[in-house]
Parts: C-alpha cells; sequence; structure tokens
C-alpha cells in the first residue's frame, strides 16, 4: 500500500571552520512496504536512522535520494494528510499554550473546512476513543500524566484520519505500566481503523509484542527484514543475532548464550569500509572488509550479510 | 460555549486558572508587588494629572522665585515641594511630567517590542542570508554605547521629544530581537512545531500561532526592564537638551534646567530626579518579579 524505494538522506558537515566537507549517511538506501492493518518495526541503536527515517516519511525532510509512494495517491499534499506521527517526548510534543481541543483541531483547521461545532464533536469523538473523557477537551497539556499526553498525541494524529501512522519510539519515555496501555491502544485502534504503523524502537520485547514485520538498521542501512515470526526464532544476520540474545528475559528457558559485541558502533561519519558491521562482528572473514554485503534473499527474509547461512547454522 | 464543561471541571482536582497561578507565583516577591503598586499609583496619577495637580506646569509665580518646600523655612502649603527659577510649582510639574514619561516611555517600549519581536522572529525562522543580515546589524547597534547611538541618532534628526524617543527605540531594539530569537529558535526544535507542520501548517501558521505564544514570557519581561531604561534614557537626552525642550515639564529637562541653582535650590534638582528614580526602581523591581513568576524553570 504504501512503498519506500531506497530512501537516502545525507547530511553535509563540516568538522572545523574550514574543514573539508564531509558527508553523513544517516539513511542510506532503505526499501520497505506497509500494508494497512499491519506493523512495520524498525530496530536499531541509536545513531542507526531510525529517526530519520521517521522524518522521511512524514515529509518532514526530503530524502536525498530514493522515492517513496501511497499507492493511488500521487499526489504529495494529500498524502501527507496520510502519513502522521506520534513523538517519543509526549511533554515536548504537545503545545503548552494550547488546550487538548484546539491541539486536536489544529490539523482540521488546517487542511479542512469544518464548522467548529463539528470540529468539536470530532475531538471529543477521537478523546473517547483513545480513552480520556470529553471534559478533558478543555484543559491544557500540563494537567495530563505522560502516559494521558501520550494518549493525547496518538489522538491528533488521528485526526486527519489517515492510513499510516509513524510511532517514533511512543512508550520508551514512560512507564512499564503506562507502555502497556499505550500499546493496547494501539494495537485496538489498528484493529479498529485498519492501520499501518511504522513502529520505531530499540524495545525488542514491545516489538515482539506488537509488530508483524522486523527491519533491522545497522548506520543507515537495512541488515535483516523480513516477518516477525522468522527472525525472532532464527536471526540470520549476526547483529540481528546479539540484539536479540541481549534482550533479558524472565523466564529461564527463554534466556539465550549471549552474542557479546566487541567496541561501540562506529560514527556514521567515518563508516568502515565493506561490511559496515565488520569490526564488532563475530564471525567476521577477509571478504567482509572488502566487499559491502547487500540485501539477499535468505530462509524466507532479507539480510545483508555474506555468511548468513553460516550464521543461521550456527544459531 | 465551554461553560458547561468547565463548570463540571472545576471540581476537585482541576489546577488554577493560568492567570491564578500567575499571581500567586508573583505575590511571593514582596519586592515585586511594592512596584507593582508604585508603577499603578503614578499611572494613575499621570492620568489624573490635570485633576490631582495644585497649579498648570507652565503658570510662573512671579511672588514665589525658588520658593521652598512647605517643611523648610519659608515654605508655604500652596508649593509643596517648592517652585524654580521662575516660579512654577515644582511638584504640579513633576505630575505632569509623570504624563511625558511613562506615556513617551508606553510608546518606546511598544514599538521596539513589535519592531523587534518582528524581526526576531523572522530570524529565528530564516537561518540562512537573511538571519545573519539582521543579527550582525544588530550586533553593530549593540557594540555602540546605547547613549552615544541615541545621541548620534538625535544629532541626525535634530532635538525634540519625539526624535528622542525613536533614538531609544533604535537603541532598545537589539535586545527584543536578540530574545525573540533566541526563543524561537529554542522552541522551534520542539516536537509540537514538528506535529504542527506535519499536520500541514505553513510558515505563517508556525510562526505566530505555534511559536510566537511560547516566546512571549521573555518579552514581556524585557518589556517591562525596556520601560525602565526608556525612562531613563529620556531623561538623560532630556538632561543633556536633546529630548523635550522646555517648557515641557519633562524630568530629565527639568533636571538640567535647574542645574545652576545646585548649590543655593536643592530642591529645584532633587524632586525630579527622585521621581525618576522612584520610577525605574518600580519598573526593575516589577521586571524582576514577573520573569520569576514566568519562567516555567522556576515552577513547582
Amino acid at each position: 500500500m504504501f512503498t519506500c524505494h531506497r530512501l537516502c538522506r545525507y547530511y553535509p558537515v563540516r568538522d572545523t571552520l574550514f574543514g573539508a566537507h564531509k558527508t553523513i549517511k544517516a539513511l542510506d538506501g532503505v526499501s520497505f512496504d506497509l500494508h494497512a492493518g499491519r506493523t512495520l518495526a524498525v530496530v536499531g541503536e541509536s545513531g542507526c536512522g531510525k529517526s530519520t527515517l521517521a522524518r522521511l516519511v512524514t515529509m518532514i525532510e526530503p530524502p536525498t535520494a530514493g522515492r517513496f509512494s501511497l499507492v493511488g495517491d500521487g499526489n504529495s499534499k494529500s498524502m501527507r494528510k496520510q502519513v502522521q506521527i506520534v513523538f517519543q517526548d509526549a511533554y515536548g510534543s504537545l503545545n503548552p499554550r494550547k488546550k487538548v481541543g484546539s491541539i486536536l483541531e489544529e490539523p482540521l483547521v488546517i487542511n479542512t473546512r469544518m464548522q467548529r461545532a463539528e470540529r468539536r464533536d470530532e475531538a471529543i469523538g477521537m478523546l473517547t476513543k483513545v480513552g480520556l473523557r470529553p471534559e478533558h477537551y478543555s484543559r491544557y497539556p500540563h494537567m495530563f500524566s505522560g502516559g494521558q499526553r501520550q494518549r493525547i498525541a496518538v489522538a491528533r494524529a488521528l485526526m486527519l484520519r489517515p492510513k499510516i501512522v509513524v510511532a517514533d519510539e511512543p512508550v520508551s519515555a514512560l512507564d512499564i505500566s503506562i507502555q502497556a496501555q499505550i500499546l493496547n491502544l494501539l494495537m485496538a485502534l489498528q484493529d479498529e481503523l485498519n492501520l499501518a504503523y511504522l513502529f520505531i524502537s530499540h524495545d525488542l520485547s514491545v516489538v515482539e509484542r506488537i509488530c508483524d514485520e522486523v527491519l533491522v538498521m545497522y548506520l543507515g542501512r537495512a541488515v535483516e527484514q523480513g516477518e516477525k515470526r522468522t527472525i525472532f526464532q532464527k536471526p540470520a544476520h549476526p547483529y540481528t543475532q546479539a540484539l536479540l540474545t541481549s534482550t533479558p528475559f524472565v523466564e529461564p528457558g527463554r534466556r539465550a548464550q549471549r552474542v557479546l559485541l566487541k567496541g561501540e558502533p562506529p560514527s556514521p561519519m567515518n563508516v568502515p569500509s565493506g561490511c559496515a558491521f565488520h569490526q564488532r562482528c563475530p564471525i567476521v572473514k577477509e571478504q567482509c572488509r572488502r566487499e559491502q554485503p547487500e540485501l539477499r534473499e535468505v530462509a524466507g527474509r532479507w539480510v545483508a550479510c555474506h555468511f548468513a547461512e553460516a550464521a543461521l547454522r550456527g544459531n | 460555549m465551554n461553560m458547561a464543561v468547565e463548570h463540571v471541571d472545576s471540581g476537585a482536582a482541576a489546577p488554577p486558572h493560568p492567570l491564578v497561578e500567575f499571581w500567586q507565583y508573583f505575590r511571593q516577591n514582596r519586592g515585586a508587588v511594592l512596584g507593582l503598586a508604585v508603577v499603578m499609583t503614578i499611572t494613575l496619577v499621570a492620568v489624573l494629572a490635570g485633576v490631582i495637580a495644585p497649579h498648570a506646569p507652565h503658570e510662573q509665580y512671579r511672588d514665589a522665585l525658588l520658593m521652598p518646600p512647605v517643611w523648610l523655612d519659608g515654605g508655604s502649603w500652596r508649593f509643596v515641594l517648592g517652585t524654580d527659577d521662575i516660579g512654577r510649582d515644582i511638584l504640579s510639574r513633576i505630575i505632569f511630567g509623570a504624563q511625558v514619561s511613562l506615556s513617551i516611555g508606553f510608546l518606546v517600549v511598544t514599538l521596539a517590542l513589535v519592531v523587534g519581536v518582528a524581526l526576531g522572529l523572522v530570524a529565528g525562522f530564516s537561518r540562512g542570508a537573511l538571519d545573519i543580515v539582521i543579527m550582525r546589524s544588530m550586533d553593530v547597534m549593540l557594540a555602540l554605547p546605547s547613549l552615544l547611538l541615541a545621541i548620534v541618532i538625535v544629532a541626525i534628526l535634530g532635538p525634540s521629544l519625539m526624535n528622542a524617543a525613536l533614538a531609544v527605540v533604535v537603541v532598545q531594539l537589539p535586545h527584543f530581537v536578540r530574545l525573540t530569537r533566541a526563543a524561537v529558535i529554542t522552541e522551534r526544535a520542539k516536537d509540537y512545531v514538528v506535529a504542527s507542520r506535519v499536520s500541514g501548517a505553513g510558515l505563517h501558521r508556525l510562526m505566530f500561532f505555534t511559536v510566537l505564544p511560547n516566546c512571549v514570557a521573555p518579552v514581556i519581561v524585557q518589556g517591562t526592564l525596556g520601560f525602565s531604561t526608556a525612562v531613563l534614557d529620556l531623561a538623560a537626552l532630556g538632561f543633556l537638551g536633546l529630548g523635550a525642550q522646555p517648557p515641557t515639564p519633562e524630568w530629565g529637562t527639568m533636571l538640567s534646567n535647574a542645574l545652576q541653582f545646585i548649590q543655593r535650590a536643592w530642591w529645584v534638582v532633587t524632586f525630579p530626579g527622585l521621581a525618576i528614580l522612584i520610577v525605574v526602581l518600580a519598573f526593575n523591581l516589577m521586571g524582576d518579579g514577573l520573569r520569576d513568576a514566568l519562567d516555567p524553570k522556576l515552577k513547582r
């Protein structure tokens, strides 16, 4: 329904006043599809380009290269209405000087010709839909708790009846108990409105619970993508394996032998040659230092590793 | 139309209205409350000057030149604060001078605030060549001592009260521009502005409806403090003979006219000087209180 093809976003930087221009490849050729009623999770460490991806898809920034399109809708003006976003920080994402009602109505004021009373009905309807009460309409954001604010943010994202919602770490700033509430709300809304979610997270237990497909990113590139079940059961990329075994589990039976990574992710200003992961990879070979692996299909998912088959067998 | 909802709401734990909350914070600063009281009194005096002043400001009483204030030998209740060298009542001139100082101060602050906020908003949003042009020219204006710059401007335009006011506007402008630009840049990066853009808000809407209301607190404080600077600068220009021209009852002009009698009749210079001091102090105290009450970082 929504297709992204080889999206890239580069930032020019200079480290000193007269230094040479360098390019940070925050996002380097990521492709994926979103489908109505399904959730694609984007996971990876900080700095891997997850949030850049969110900014491109919501048209906050234009891509340097690549394109995305909504099937049956080539017009970018109307496309903007179809893609909305929920941010991580529920405190910064609501205008402190406006009442909840006018925060929710702003998208309608800009994009529709609705009358004041109609907008009010819409906003109050959406408030009840996200589990708040109609009297919250005339309160200010600072009167709400973090979880309630995130509900307001979700309500605002849905005011224009979008087809796609980008959720940029929507629960990682919330308490564990509130996280579950917001996730349940998101899933209930998905069922009701047939939404497609692009769910960005670094919390794999959240991802496992909510998503249908996974896209694992490392330094601006996709290293593995496919169905959640396939990847969570048998990850093929050494990086995915390391990520998955790093999730703590309460049940001793689910604890796996941890794959420990050496070092830190390299700076995106200075990406290693060949496979970007080779300096930290437990199964690195000579070829990895020279050749950059392309995404290829291995055992039912796409993976960018020269030795994915070996990694699968070893797992 | 929100009345019904609000009514239900105002029960148990409904937080106070922003204005009520503001007053609770402002009240805690006693100096600020004192400043506010003085400012309101002086404003009232200025508005009612025609009614409460015992004499007309230009009326010369030839029989009472340089008469001392009432509590000194030779003073009389006819001229409570004494008279000046040509027999004008000092109290009446100070009361009418409040009219001049407050109205010109208000004009100066309003002009500097409107123009400064507009320039700061444009600079903060454009972030390109336009930003550089605006900010560097403000830097040039800040680099010159403010009174010197004002004198230059009045020298070019010619001495009069209005030209002095204009000069003070120019001198105050950079403060408002820099303050607004800094606030705009901070606010612009926040998620609620991005969310507004995602829902399709245009530049005009982002500037005036989304970002500007969140930048007003520091600007209001600067406006109050700027008021006292304006009164002081106008008095200084008046004292130098570049502002209000005699016989306008302007405090600075009164000071400079009476300077030669400072040895013989101290009251002629003391009372206009005290008037300037009190007004400036009151506005500064009030501005400090406003800053404390409006700064979200000091809350809770």
